[in-house]
């Protein structure tokens, strides 16, 4: 009479397996999960055929669709590219020092200006733009050629001692080993510590002061302070390129220093250069 | 029976048994009736609710804004770094759904879960339309015809605008509901928009039209996860064998229990709750009203399939008076569970009270620590990010507090205040500088606090940072 609602647990085999007494029952799937099945099956065929899937000796089948990760990437570059056209374009055609007046252009140039620096610059400035020994620190507030914006950006499109630019900044200390004495050296050392405030032998120093006022006093000033029209670095701050010890000094006296920064324009974009240099300048050391 | 059925080549799949659930009246479905409107309003409803928040603030009362990354619910407006108040409410749901379990067995499955709720309405639809039980079974084994074609294309029509309704209103929490109605129906939405109405739409339809109790008694992870919830003690829906058995037509077996099958007719998941308690029960109480409603014909106490817990079965059936309904409720479990909640509850509730409607962190620049100035001075920076929950642009006044009295410039200002414009953050860098006679400059860390101040009302935050200073 009582026509049952639904199989009962024990119309089903079990797959013969059993544990601790625990048989596992053998039962089918409901439909709609086969079928889900069978449609994942025929969904991968169709993939297959519509995207890069068989992989061959030169790179995979391409697809009846002809997609590919990188061109969606150079898609999104052109898109980005375009987006920014507007602004880069504002940004090209506003002085320097009239940036900063427009928050919009500030972020632009400072979000873009630090992937410049990072891409380009970082390897020798630092990631933080802090310099090492020989690469000047461009956070603080001396700068050997100047720090306002725009001697800042004519470093970064003609560089520094880089022949293959003709309008490079150059400066060009000599080697003083060639004309002079090496205790003459040290005492020209001794007075160099002495106007950057450091311990020194005064006896040595009182004896490098003419040194100093016939050799040095034409770039680096009487006072020691340097001169930014000749790229010749104050020596009576606190900030050393290459270090503030007596080894140091006297090594820099007798064979001079030549560090080289490439030329940047041509490189990268005029945008791109513009960028960076306000970048640079709100480092915190900009004038 | 076992060893016959396995000399049969194995079946691929298990077709569905159709379920035809027969109309029922009672208690229990009035009340599914009432949870249905409200649990129905509430999802309709709500993005339709307007707030005002001022001009600078979206108006409406429940809004998820994923493009700014704001989360509005009436008064209270969520920020992403304050999405400890979401994974609160989602750990109190979690708990609730504990405690109700523990209590009431899984009556979150019966009443409220949307797959119930909406499968009830599609029922009803597909009663309105088709006929009831045996109506629908009859149509079921009819040849196609022009009446049958008309029947099911009318009930395929009125599932498809309630699905598209629902899908429908599930974008509206996510964007100005009554901007996104003109933009959907003008065709100017975004694409996402209408590809989340296509999906949920077809979802709804499917779940409530054609898969109803299979989600439950396979997609769906909870009815598993609740056994570890329930026990003995938890009420449940259950027949008492004790007072049913043996059953068998009236007058001619001992039991109560007639044998009607009304209890299996009106049952949405297609089961026989005299079976016992099964994985596909998800206690909707139907058939207690059906079975009561055939007790009170032939005369017999109600309540031979009722809530009662299995602890209580055991007791009745030695002869016992059951447990009270409350000492199921009241009981050790249950109240770790609500306490948990309601600590939690109490915690969220605190937190928004004294909770800044504006917010600061300060993040020291470390690459470098610090840069020595040409006048031996050592300077330090700091990224702020200044974040404005208001709807008005706020000026905020920076200052520092350290034991030397150490000079705090900010980029690109010569003041020490910034506006922060209203719903709005600004990244602003700030420099810290030592002189060589000050302390902080030769030491490598001294403590930093930071104030902000808003100097309009006067409710300040600090937060502390430190001073790298040259070590040599």
């Amino acid at each position: 009479m009582r026509k049952k609602i639904k199989k009962s647990d024990e119309d089903y085999p079990t797959t013969g397996h059993e544990w601790d007494g625990i048989r596992e029952y053998d039962k089918p799937m409901p439909r709609w999960w086969l079928y889900t099945f069978y449609l994942c099956i025929i969904f991968a065929f169709g993939y297959m055929v519509a995207y890069p899937a068989i992989p061959l000796l030169k790179g995979a089948t391409p697809g009846l669709l002809g997609f590919s990760t990188r061109a969606e990437v150079a898609k999104h570059i052109a898109e980005v590219n375009a987006q920014n056209a507007e602004i880069e374009a504002q940004l090209l055609s506003t002085p320097l020092e009239e940036i900063s007046a427009d928050a919009d252009l500030v972020r632009f140039a400072t979000a873009g200006g630090g992937a410049v620096f990072r891409t380009y610059c970082a390897q020798c400035h630092g990631a933080g733009a802090q310099g090492a020994k020989g690469y000047p620190n461009l956070q603080d507030d001396d700068w050997l050629w100047g720090g306002d914006l725009a001697t800042i950006e004519t470093t970064i499109q003609h560089g520094i001692r880089y022949e293959a630019d003709e309008d490079t900044r150059f400066s060009e200390m000599p080697k003083f080993g060639d004309f002079l004495e090496k205790d003459e050296i040290a005492a020209l050392a001794e007075y160099v510590l002495q106007v950057s405030g450091q311990e020194h032998d005064a006896a040595l120093a009182t004896i490098g002061q003419p040194l100093f006022e016939d050799n040095c006093v034409a770039c680096h000033t009487e006072q020691a302070t340097g001169d930014r029209e000749l790229g010749a670095p104050n020596l009576a701050d606190a900030i050393w390129l290459y270090g503030r010890e007596r080894e140091t000094i006297t090594t820099t006296i007798t064979n001079s220093r030549f560090g080289v920064m490439p030329a940047w324009q041509g490189r990268i974009t005029e945008a791109q250069i513009k960028q960076v240099t306000f970048y640079v300048h709100q480092l915190g050391g900009g004038e | 029976m076992t060893t016959q059925t396995t000399q049969e080549p194995p079946q691929l799949f298990e077709a569905r048994e159709p379920v035809f659930p027969q109309r029922v009246s009672g208690w229990y479905r009035r009340l599914k009736w009432w949870l249905m409107a409200f649990t129905l309003s509430i999802y309709y409803i709500t993005p339709w609710l307007r707030w005002d928040r001022g001009e600078n603030l979206p108006d409406q009362a429940v809004l998820i804004d994923l493009a700014h990354a704001r989360f509005f619910f009436f008064w209270i407006q969520i920020w992403p770094h304050e999405f400890y108040f979401v994974a609160g409410l989602l750990i109190m749901a979690g708990l609730g759904l504990f405690l109700f379990t523990s209590a009431l067995g899984r009556v979150w499955c019966g009443y409220a879960c949307p797959q119930t709720v909406w499968t009830d309405l599609f029922i009803l639809v597909e009663r309105w339309v088709e006929g009831d039980r045996n109506k629908r079974i009859r149509l079921l084994r009819d040849k196609w015809s022009f009446r049958k074609a008309r029947l099911r294309v009318t009930k395929w029509t009125i599932w498809l605008l309630l699905s598209i309704a629902t899908g429908g209103a599930w974008v509206f929490y996510f964007a100005d509901a009554p901007t996104l109605l003109r933009d959907l129906v003008i065709g100017q939405a975004a694409m996402a928009a209408y590809i989340t109405i296509a999906v949920l739409t077809g979802a709804t339809f499917m779940f409530g039209g054609f898969l109803r109790e299979q989600v439950c008694t396979y997609m769906c992870p909870w009815p598993r996860i609740q056994a570890a919830m329930m026990d003995e003690h938890s009420l449940t829906v259950a027949y008492r064998d004790w007072r049913g058995e043996p059953r068998g037509k009236m007058g001619k077996a001992e039991g109560d229990c007639i044998d009607c099958m009304a209890c299996v007719t009106v049952c949405p998941q297609g089961i026989d709750i005299r079976d016992g308690q099964q994985v596909e029960c998800i206690t909707c109480a139907l058939c207690i009203d059906a079975c009561d409603n055939m007790m009170e014909k032939i005369g017999r106490p109600r309540g031979l399939i009722d809530y009662c817990a299995l602890s209580d079965e055991v007791l009745e059936r030695a002869g016992n008076e059951p447990k009270t309904v409350w000492s199921h409720i009241l009981r050790l479990r249950n109240f770790i569970y609500f306490g948990l909640w309601g600590l939690i509850g109490v915690g969220l509730v605190v937190a928004l009270f004294i909770r800044s409607d504006f917010s600061v962190s300060v993040k020291p620049d470390r690459n470098p620590r610090f840069v020595t100035l040409s006048d031996g001075t050592i300077r330090n920076a700091y990224d702020l990010k200044l974040s404005n929950q208001t709807g008005e642009d706020r000026v905020f006044h920076i200052s520092i507090k350290t034991s030397d009295p150490l000079r705090l410039d900010l980029e690109g200002t010569d003041e020490l205040s910034v506006i922060v414009p209203a719903d709005g953050r600004l990244h602003q860098r700030a420099y810290i500088f030592a002189k060589p006679e000050h302390s902080a400059s030769t030491s490598d860390k001294s403590p930093v606090r930071f104030w902000i101040e808003d100097r309009n009302d006067g409710a300040r935050i600090y937060v502390d940072s430190v001073f790298a200073g040259d070590e040599r």
